[in-house]
Formats: C-alpha cells, sequence, structure tokens
C-alpha cells in the first residue's frame, strides 16, 4: 500500500467515526424533522461557518474550476466574481428567511413558499425543483470522489471497478441516516482544516518549481490569458463572464442545500456574520482556480504516468495529476483525502435537504397530511437514502457527461424559483397563479435556450435590434419568469381571482 | 435608528456587484502584481475589499441584528 493510499484511508476512518458519532453531539431529539434536518437551529458563528463553507465550496468545484482554468483559460475564474457577489446578496436576503422560518416552524423554502400564498402546487413546484436541481449536483460530488479513486488506483478491475466509490456512499448514507445535519457539520470542520492545508502548501510549494508566479503566467498564451475584445455589435464574452458569475450567485442562493444550511443557524446574527466572512473561502477558490494554470505550465497532460487518468477524465484530472507530479505521496493521500471529503460534506447535506422537501412539501402536504413529528422525521430519514441511491446509479449508470448538463439546467432551473421565495420575503404583491405561470415560462425558455446549445453551453446570444448579448440563460430564463409573473399578476387581479391569505402572519402557528 | 434613515448604507453592499461585473474595466494584463496579471490579482483583492464592505454594513446594523436574536 503506498503511503498516500495509508494516508487517505486514516483520513478517511477519522470522519466516518465522525460521521457516526455526530448523533451524540449537541444532543436533540432525532425524531423531530427540525433536529434531524436542521440540526436543531442550534449551530452557532464558527460551526455554520464550516457548514456552509463546506456546503458551497464543494469537491466538484475543486476539481471542476482548475479543469475550466487548466481548458479554457479566464473563463474559468467567473467563480471569483461570483463567489464574492454572491455574499452581499446572502448578507441581505437569508437573515429574512431565517427569521421568518424560525418564527414559523419552516423546514424548506417551499414550506414559505406555501404558506405565504396560501398555494400547495406553488410549494409543490419550489420543492421538486429543488430536488431535480440537486440530484445531479449530487452526482457531480460522486464524480469529485471518482477521480481522486481513480488516482489512488484503488478499486478492482471489472464488475469491482466501482466498489470503493459504493463503499464510501453506503457509510455516508449511513451515518448521514443516522446522524442528519449533524454529521455533515462536524465533518466539514475536518475537511476544511484539510482544504485549507491543501491549497496553502501546494500554492507555496509548486510554483518555485515552475519559475514561480511571473514564469506561470508567462507561459500561458495571451488569448487564454484574458479574453478577446468582443466584435462589433456584440458584448461579446464580458457579458458572458459576468451574467454567469451573477446567475450562478442567484441560483446557489436558491439551492435547498444552501438553504438547508442556512436554516441550521441559531440566529439571523450568525447568518450575517458567516455572510461577512465566508468569502475567506472564495479567496481559497481564487487561488485553487490558478492550479488549472500550473497543471497547463507544467504539462501534466503530457507525462506518460497520467494518460490513462486524463483518457478517463478529462480536464478533471488535472488537479489531481499535478498534485502527485510536485508532491510526495504522503502529503498527496492528505490532498486527496481533503477533495473526497469535500465531496462527501455537501453530498450529505444536499440529501437531507432533498429529503426535507420531500417529506415537508410532498408527503405532507399530498400525501399524509396527519403524519406524526416522528413520523416526519422517519420520512426524512428513508427518503435520504433514496436521493443517494438515485444519485449513485445516476453515476454509475450514465456517462458523466449528462450529469454535467443535468446539473448545468439544474441552475437554470433553480433559478426559477428566485422570484416565489426571494420575493415572498418582502411583499404579496405577486398573485399566487402568477407565479406559478411565471416559474412554468423560466423552466421552458430556459430550458429551450439551453437546447439551442445541445445542453452544452448555458451562454445564449440574445440578438436586439441588431446587437448580440451573450449572457446566462438562466438570467434570461428569470427575465420571462418575472415578465409573466407580473403581467398575469394583473390579469388576474383584474378578473378578480382570490390571492388566498397569507399563512406568514396571525397568531396562529403555521406548521411547527 | 430608524430603518428609513439608515437603508442608505445598503447601497455599500452594491459596490462588489459593479467592481467584479464590468469586464472591459480589468480585461488586461498590466499592472502586473507579484507576477500577477491585473485581471487576476484585481478580482482576487475584490475578495477582502467585499469582506470590508459587508463588515461595515453589519456594523452599522448591530442593532437590527440584536432584534433578530430576540426572536430565538
Amino acid at each position: 500500500m503506498s503511503a498516500a493510499l495509508g494516508v487517505f484511508l486514516a483520513l478517511f476512518l477519522l470522519v466516518t467515526g465522525l460521521g457516526f458519532w455526530a448523533n451524540r453531539w449537541r444532543p436533540g431529539d432525532l425524531n423531530l424533522l427540525s433536529e434531524w434536518g436542521l440540526g436543531g437551529r442550534r449551530f452557532g458563528s464558527f460551526v455554520t461557518w464550516f457548514l456552509l463553507g463546506g456546503d458551497l465550496y464543494t469537491a466538484y468545484t475543486f476539481i471542476a474550476v482548475p479543469a475550466l482554468v487548466f481548458g479554457q483559460g479566464a473563463l474559468g475564474f467567473f467563480a471569483l466574481p461570483y463567489t464574492i457577489v454572491l455574499y452581499p446578496l446572502m448578507f441581505v436576503i437569508m437573515p429574512r428567511l431565517w427569521t421568518i422560518a424560525r418564527e414559523r416552524g419552516y423546514v424548506t423554502a417551499a414550506d414559505l413558499v406555501e404558506h405565504k400564498y396560501d398555494c400547495r402546487t406553488l410549494g409543490l413546484l419550489v420543492a421538486i425543483t429543488g430536488i431535480l436541481a440537486t440530484m445531479p449536483y449530487i452526482a457531480l460530488q460522486l464524480v469529485g470522489l471518482q477521480v481522486v479513486l481513480a488516482a489512488l488506483k484503488v478499486g478492482g478491475t471489472g464488475m469491482w471497478s466501482d466498489a470503493p466509490l459504493v463503499i464510501a456512499f453506503v457509510i455516508l448514507a449511513a451515518y448521514t441516516y443516522t446522524g442528519g445535519l449533524r454529521a455533515p457539520a462536524l465533518i466539514a470542520i475536518v475537511k476544511d482544516i484539510l482544504i485549507y492545508t491543501t491549497v496553502l502548501t501546494a500554492i507555496i510549494v509548486i510554483p518555485p518549481h515552475l519559475g514561480g508566479w511571473a514564469g506561470i503566467f508567462g507561459h500561458i498564451p495571451a488569448a487564454k490569458l484574458t479574453f478577446p475584445a468582443p466584435p462589433p455589435h456584440n458584448t461579446g464574452i464580458f457579458s458572458g463572464y459576468a451574467t454567469l458569475a451573477l446567475g450562478s450567485a442567484l441560483a446557489l442562493l436558491m439551492y435547498p442545500h444552501t438553504i438547508t444550511g442556512v436554516l441550521g443557524a441559531k440566529s439571523a446574527g450568525v447568518v450575517k456574520r458567516n455572510a461577512v466572512f465566508l468569502p475567506a473561502y472564495s479567496f481559497i477558490l481564487g487561488l485553487l482556480a490558478l492550479f488549472g494554470y500550473m497543471a497547463y505550465v507544467a504539462h501534466v497532460n503530457t507525462l506518460p504516468q497520467f494518460q490513462a487518468g486524463f483518457k478517463a477524465y478529462g480536464p478533471s484530472y488535472a488537479v489531481p495529476a499535478l498534485l502527485m507530479r510536485f508532491l510526495p505521496s504522503w502529503f498527496v493521500g492528505f490532498a486527496f483525502a481533503a477533495i473526497a471529503i469535500g465531496a462527501l460534506v455537501p453530498a450529505a447535506i444536499m440529501s437531507v435537504a432533498a429529503a426535507n422537501l420531500f417529506t415537508r412539501n410532498v408527503y405532507k402536504t399530498y400525501l399524509n397530511p396527519s403524519v406524526s413529528a416522528a413520523g416526519e422525521a422517519r420520512t426524512a430519514k428513508i427518503a435520504s437514502l433514496f436521493v443517494k441511491i438515485g444519485a449513485l446509479a445516476f453515476v454509475l449508470g450514465i456517462p458523466e457527461k449528462y450529469a454535467i448538463m443535468l446539473q448545468l439546467l439544474g441552475g437554470i432551473w433553480i433559478i426559477q424559483t428566485f422570484p416565489a421565495i426571494v420575493i415572498g420575503l418582502y411583499s404579496r404583491w405577486p398573485h399566487r397563479y402568477a407565479l406559478v405561470l411565471g416559474w412554468l415560462g423560466g423552466m421552458v425558455a430556459g430550458t429551450a435556450m439551453a437546447a439551442t446549445t445541445s445542453f452544452k453551453s448555458v451562454i445564449y446570444p440574445l440578438v436586439i435590434a441588431g446587437h448580440t448579448i451573450p449572457a446566462y440563460a438562466a438570467l434570461y430564463a428569470l427575465a420571462v419568469n418575472l415578465a409573466v409573473t407580473v403581467i398575469a399578476t394583473w390579469a388576474f387581479n383584474a378578473l378578480r381571482i382570490s390571492a388566498g391569505r397569507d399563512g406568514t402572519l396571525g397568531a396562529e402557528a403555521g406548521s411547527a | 435608528m430608524s430603518a428609513s434613515a439608515s437603508r442608505w448604507f445598503y447601497l455599500l453592499l452594491v459596490v462588489p456587484f459593479v467592481g467584479t461585473l464590468y469586464v472591459p474595466w480589468y480585461d488586461r494584463v498590466q499592472p502586473t502584481f507579484l507576477g500577477f496579471p491585473f485581471f487576476y490579482w484585481y478580482q482576487l483583492a475584490w475578495v477582502p475589499v467585499t469582506v470590508l464592505l459587508t463588515g461595515i454594513v453589519y456594523r452599522l446594523y448591530a442593532d437590527a441584528d440584536k432584534s433578530g436574536k430576540a426572536g430565538s
């Protein structure tokens, strides 16, 4: 057994132990959904920082962002403005969501929408969109795990080749079942210590091998390093880059795993303080993106020992190859453990979030309204298992490129819940059925725009009066959604169709 | 403090959007800093600037935070 594999397995065992111990950490009645699915809403600033950091900066990010920089250059750096503008938005929106959810006992954003607009259909649509967008996201975490397992050369041949991935996932499913949101919260602390150590070490150790930062950037072709000037009457890559950053930030805030992480905080102040300090991760992500350039300059894709890896995983293999090229074996094991555990934390939170949505907004609302509190928690635990089995089947059963396509579509879809959720925090102006129609319009328009590129790109070149404005399809689809919502609200109000009553007001508890 | 008198400070949160999303401002190599082309160090520099701006807004709204905690 190599030193890398030894260190990797030791760290994996450590977090497995933590995962199973998590249900005894900050004891609570795990037969309540808010205890299992939100950790009892008791996480302070410190734990929430790790939980959200582990949640938002996933293993897939750590593999895919440098891979994009490796392959396409400057465009891949959009992850930085994306994770910068994310936090002012979080600062404004999320404390309010937390406060209303805490007062009314809401566990999901769909709970809020359902009661705010007195519309079960709208709640169901928000829940289904969340679950649909989350599944491929979990699947991509598994891809991140697969890449490092392959680089470590664990796994047998033939039908046993996927055994390590399946074992890792079964263990994850087991401790998420017993510990709920507490398990990833605890493991996230270890994950971040590993990630920070890895990135800071690599950023100090590797550049001198490649002639320092000036040497690295000096060897990148000019066409990769910055963007070409846009052609006449075209905003070119400039608008593509900016809208990708902004739209991704809006979408990320609406993902169920983000909202679950936020609702696990113990106060609105904790959420605000985290919006101030979470950008520390963005700085690390920016440095990590540059690993793509290091891999490019080191020509890792031409080295014979990495041929098989690049053939199987493409640019996703750039970061593992770079680390193996320049770092000692034991540290490679440490770094790969960081990436693998970085896959498990968000995968756990995502499955908890999807399970909460299913339990509250599908099962309880439609199938079994009289379900007991303990029945709710039991349903969510079982749902979390199904979500994980689904994601695993996804990764093992269909080619990776479809998981990536669906994840790209997932971003376009999830942003369609933005009007219902975010406007619902501030106002009841939109009509409930107008929000339903807006959601439908946005989903159809966004999917159609992505289809024009055969689901390969999410940048849609809209032509207005002879000017081409390429932009993130999710934002164009959101514009369609909002336009439909406004027009339909006027129409429904003019027809005097009842808007229902606001369930977030008044003395009676919502769904505590 | 009254909400209407203090809303002004929220404008500080708009600054990072302007700074990072208007690409023509920073789509160039010069001036470099520690070997980093302008495109890269400029965007990295927005991380601490954004922390500072949201931190200022947080401090100015410390009172509002207290009322938020009262609910927990």
